[in-house]
């Protein structure tokens, strides 16, 4: 049985985040013809690939700076995060490794990929949301950590 | 130039985009991946209109040789499932799981001068090195 905690749930700064995230990479795919894939643009940095580095570096740094821009208008939204330092740099490694192995993460599967009609991509997602999932459940109801 | 430029404009759009859904918040993401707990469905949303505009985009993109302003398009064309594709992914949504990071959120809490997202990023970064490292342990001669 699923509790939806209402209190939580910010259904329409959800709705417009995601519209902002699907005009970006619509802009991505249609001016520069590629998949916004933000795992792939970090990961392709450690190639030695010369010529190829610039407009990674771009947009690594303008993600970097989307908080600068924020306060500029007004103050940030929360960033709470309650996983310890060690927790942190196991989830980084994971995180690190398996969207290379994986071939990309929530950007490049999730919202390029769907928005695609990609089945590898739908394979993927499902595949990283059903761990996620299941990493939630045993850390905070078997384990409870 | 303008690579470079639209390059910039879409990571920072794609942060802000990040930031007003709260996804830059690992809490909020892991009250989403907390489906037997108090769960905040917050994240489908993000999907969902993430998707609507970007089905559009891809649509038209798909019917072209070469961009709007006249770069290749490099869309993925391989659309095999293998095993790789999906014990990376188990590993990667593992990684979600525990912190709540991925990694545009893990970047943008960075800018956001976290230090547990630093952190966070330094040692995806290093996952990234180590999946490469390996890479070329098993393939020698190239």
């Amino acid at each position: 049985m699923i509790h939806i905690a209402w209190h939580n749930f910010t259904p329409w700064t959800a709705l417009a985040g995601g519209l902002v995230i699907g005009v970006a990479v619509s802009l991505f795919v249609l001016l520069n013809g590629r998949i916004a894939g933000i795992s792939g643009i970090l990961g392709g940095l450690l190639t030695p690939s010369p010529g190829d580095r610039g407009w990674r570096v771009a947009f690594l740094a303008g993600m970097i700076g989307a908080p600068l821009i924020w306060l500029a208008a007004g103050p940030l939204p929360p960033i709470n995060i309650h996983s310890s330092y060690p927790v942190v740099m196991l989830a980084g490694l994971l995180v690190g490794i398996g969207t290379r192995y994986g071939s990309g993460c929530t950007s490049g599967h999730g919202v390029c990929g769907l928005s695609r009609f990609s089945l590898r991509s739908l394979v993927a997602t499902v595949a990283f949301m059903v761990a996620g999932f299941a990493t939630v459940y045993l850390t905070r109801h078997v384990l409870g950590l | 130039m303008r690579f470079t430029i639209v390059s910039f404009m879409t990571g920072l759009i794609f942060g802000l985009g990040l930031l007003l859904s709260g996804m830059a918040n690992p809490e909020k993401v892991l009250g989403f991946l907390d489906i037997a707990g108090a769960w905040d469905p917050s994240l489908a949303l993000v999907m969902a209109g993430a998707i609507l505009v970007g089905s559009v985009a891809f649509t038209l993109a798909k019917r072209r040789q070469f961009s709007v302003l006249g770069f290749d398009m490099k869309l993925p064309s391989g659309n095999d499932i293998t095993p790789r594709l999906v014990v990376g992914s188990l590993l990667f949504g593992a990684g979600w799981g525990l912190a709540g990071f991925c990694p545009g959120p893990g970047l943008v809490a960075l800018g956001a001068g976290e230090m547990k997202a630093v952190v966070f990023v330094a040692s995806m970064v290093a996952g990234m090195a180590l999946f490469q490292w390996i890479e070329r342990l098993r393939q020698p001669s190239s």
